[in-house]
């Protein structure tokens, strides 16, 4: 399934806040078919490299190229007419309107002036089957009344409904219980096998090493190490976290020092 | 890969079974805290048996059926255009004279000014849509409270009105026309008719609906049940109208001796008949249903609900909010403008005091004890008119029962202070379930 040409490519971006560099060239692939989980300390940079590539704060400097092409990514617009979705953590739902409702928000299909209801319908069920979503006891409930997974579900769900190429998540599983962490996991894996690039953040090691076909770790704004799931440990994968290297793999001690410094 | 999915499946597509399971629905939605128009209904039933009990010769005929729908039609228009701002979980403190205002432009062109009506009536809405324009940029572009803006608008525009009428002043409204839509009935085989329409027109559109749902597998309600809601409406709009439809002209012993049905040629001694539904119902009506399809069935009513649910889902969702805030007040502001010419047109005339008093929280107190929510994103145009007949039955009733009216008052804030609970009883339910 997967494919040896990234669809999203980072090349030495940089982003600096103020006097604050948050990233220093940082490098990262991301693959059709493949979950990359994107991991490091808190205040790494995770979310602000995320925020980057979603258009909400530009990178400062370097490439960014998608589908192999150099694209200017400066606002969320551009990202989603890419076919980029960013799945926040505060999910950002009208608890008061229902799946289908949530799933269509500013994008409802009509007829004329009248909503289209059926078709929106039909195509949500249809989505929701197609990533095998098996927790909705019905299309037409009220998001209040959905669990915390459901929530995630719905919150995913609608970000593959638009054809989407690339979707983010951020801390997906953060306020889950084991059920539905599990829930969750199996459908960030769905995503990936039904063609889709995954950029997954996560500080759960377990969920990471489950779920992803290859770990990006920052180590205080810089890149660490990219690297295929398969050929990591978990003990590995804690250590580049914390100290930025892990024997051969990591960053080059110097490196570590001036980003530390 | 494991799965730990306890849940059930996306259900088959099938037909909820009857009417038995659509009770047990509904339960379950009662339960999860949404209790939609249910205690403002069982409210008013109550409210009908308590006052029929308590003075039934008085309150339970005809004519007092009629006053009491001609007291309720302006706080009914009112509490319409207020659902729209409630729905966004702002508030339009102004909205009473506003309606004021645009009812003193109404008599200052027409009578004054002696503008042809059309005129004068197109320029007291036009002030209405000028009003809540003002209301909801102040609101959604400068981010100012809306508490704060429509309590400067409440005292801002009680001057302007003022102004426009001059002091102590009051206009007379002459107009047949304007004059008829609250003074005036239909005739008896309209009342019928509308009757006819009404039904036939909710039973059609709704049976299409689940007709068109089957087509497509979904699931939709049962026709029990649809047959259920049509005959119920049937039953409760043709008792309405049978009531309205009575003769309801006092006719005092000794001083007329007979009533007439012609209205040209009364016979000496004669005076003429009252009876029918008046117009007022119908303009009510062609509001509901305009406004309720806006809500409903329009991708603009639904992100009003998107942007009073969650206003951060819904600016990311590429929703302008500010503008939807901005028609929301201005919706408000053109409902209160009516409500100024239905106020303009009961009275005969356009006084200082119209549109104050009580008539905003009346109005306020109308959407919220029909179940709609003070905390924004939950709320339908019906909910004003059931609630607004609420407030107009305590507004008749206890004056038949007690002269006092400080008890009227007491009851009225009482009534008000359930309808807030049982909404935010609700809403703590609901999120609690999140
Ligand atoms: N808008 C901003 N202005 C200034 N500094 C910022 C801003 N956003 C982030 N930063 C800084 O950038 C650094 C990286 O933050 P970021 O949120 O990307 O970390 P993270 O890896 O997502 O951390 P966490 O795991 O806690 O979510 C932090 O030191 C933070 O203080
Ligand atoms: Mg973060």
């Amino acid at each position: 399934m997967s494919s040896t040409v990234p669809i999203l490519e980072l090349r030495g971006v940089n982003k600096s806040f103020g006097p604050v560099q948050v990233l220093n060239s940082v490098d990262l692939s991301v693959y059709p078919g493949q979950v990359t989980a994107l991991v490091g300390d808190n205040g790494a940079g995770k979310s602000t490299l995320v925020k980057g590539v979603a258009g909400i704060y530009p990178f400062d400097a370097g490439e960014y190229l998608f589908e192999g092409k150099p694209v200017h990514v400066t606002e969320p617009r551009a990202a989603n007419a890419l076919g980029i979705e960013v799945v926040y953590q505060d999910l950002a739902l009208c608890d008061n309107l229902d799946v289908v409702h949530n799933l269509f928000l500013g994008r409802e299909q009509s007829r004329g002036l009248v909503l289209d209801e059926i078709t929106m319908e039909r195509r949500a069920t249809e989505t929701l089957r197609g990533l095998s979503v098996r927790t909705l006891k019905s299309v037409r409930q009220q998001v209040s009344s959905l669990s915390g997974g459901q929530r995630q579900t719905v919150a995913i769900a609608r970000a593959v409904l638009w054809n989407s190429k690339v979707v983010i998540l951020d801390e997906p599983t953060a306020a889950l219980g084991v059920a539905q962490t599990e829930q969750v996991l199996n459908l960030v894996r769905r995503l990936a096998d039904n063609g889709l690039a995954v950029i997954i953040i996560s500080h759960n090691i377990n969920d990471v090493m489950q779920v992803s076909d290859n770990v990006a770790c920052l180590y205080l704004g810089n890149m660490a190490a990219q690297v295929a799931s398969s050929q990591l440990t978990h003990s590995q994968v804690v250590e580049l976290i914390t100290t930025g290297r892990s024997g051969e793999l990591g960053l080059q001690p110097e490196v570590v020092s001036q980003a530390s410094a | 890969m494991s799965t730990n999915v306890t849940d059930t499946d996306i259900p088959e597509a099938r037909e909820e079974t009857g009417i038995a399971q659509a009770l047990r629905d509904y339960w379950g939605r009662v339960k999860g805290g949404n209790t939609g128009s249910m205690p403002a209904v069982l409210g008013l039933i109550a409210l009908i048996a308590l006052f029929s009990v308590l003075q039934g010769g008085v309150f339970f005929t005809a004519l007092n059926f009629a006053n009491l729908l001609n007291q309720g039609t302006a706080i009914i228009v009112l509490a319409m255009g207020l659902v729209f701002v409630l729905l966004l979980g702002e508030i339009d403190l102004s909205a009473g004279f506003a309606a004021g205002t645009c009812a003193a432009v109404l008599g200052v062109t027409l009578t004054n000014r002696g503008w042809i009506w059309p005129l004068a009536l197109a320029a007291a809405l036009l002030t209405g849509l000028i009003i809540g324009l003002v209301l909801g940029v102040l609101v959604a572009k400068l981010g100012i409270p809306s508490f704060v803006v429509t309590l400067a608008a409440f005292l801002g525009l009680q001057g302007v009105m003022l102004l426009i009428i001059g002091e102590g002043g009051t206009i007379a409204i002459q107009n047949d026309f304007l004059l008829a839509i609250m003074n005036n009935n239909m005739p008896v085989w309209a009342g019928w008719l509308l009757w006819v329409i009404v039904v036939l027109g909710y039973a059609s559109v709704s049976l299409r609906a689940i007709h068109n749902r089957r087509k497509y597998q979904l699931v939709s309600p049962a026709t029990s049940v649809w047959l259920a809601k049509v005959v119920t409406l049937a039953v409760l709009l043709g008792a309405a109208v049978y009531i309205l439809n009575i003769q309801r002209q006092i006719v005092r012993p000794g001083r007329q001796t007979c009533v007439s049905v012609d209205p040209v040629n009364q016979p000496v001694g004669c005076i003429p008949v009252i009876q029918g539904v008046p117009w007022a119902v119908l303009v009510v009506l062609i509001l509901l249903v305009i406004l309720t399809f806006v809500l409903g069935r329009t991708s603009y009513g639904r992100h009003i609900y998107a942007v009073g649910g969650n206003t951060e889902a819904a600016r990311r969702a590429g929703i302008a909010v500010s503008n939807i805030k901005i028609s929301c007040f201005m919706v408000c502001s053109f409902m209160a403008a009516i409500a100024g010419v239905l106020l303009a047109s009961r009275d005969n005339s356009v006084s200082p005091t119209t549109g104050g008093a009580q008539t905003l929280l009346f109005a306020v107190g109308a959407a919220v004890i029909g179940g709609t929510s003070l905390f924004g994103g939950r709320g339908r145009v019906i909910d004003a008119v059931i609630g607004g007949l609420v407030v107009a039955v305590i507004a008749n009733g206890l004056p038949l029962v007690t002269d006092q009216s400080g008890i009227q008052y007491v009851v009225t804030g009482g009534v008000l202070l359930v309808a807030a609970s049982v909404d935010a009883i609700t809403r703590k339910r609901t999120s609690a379930g999140g």
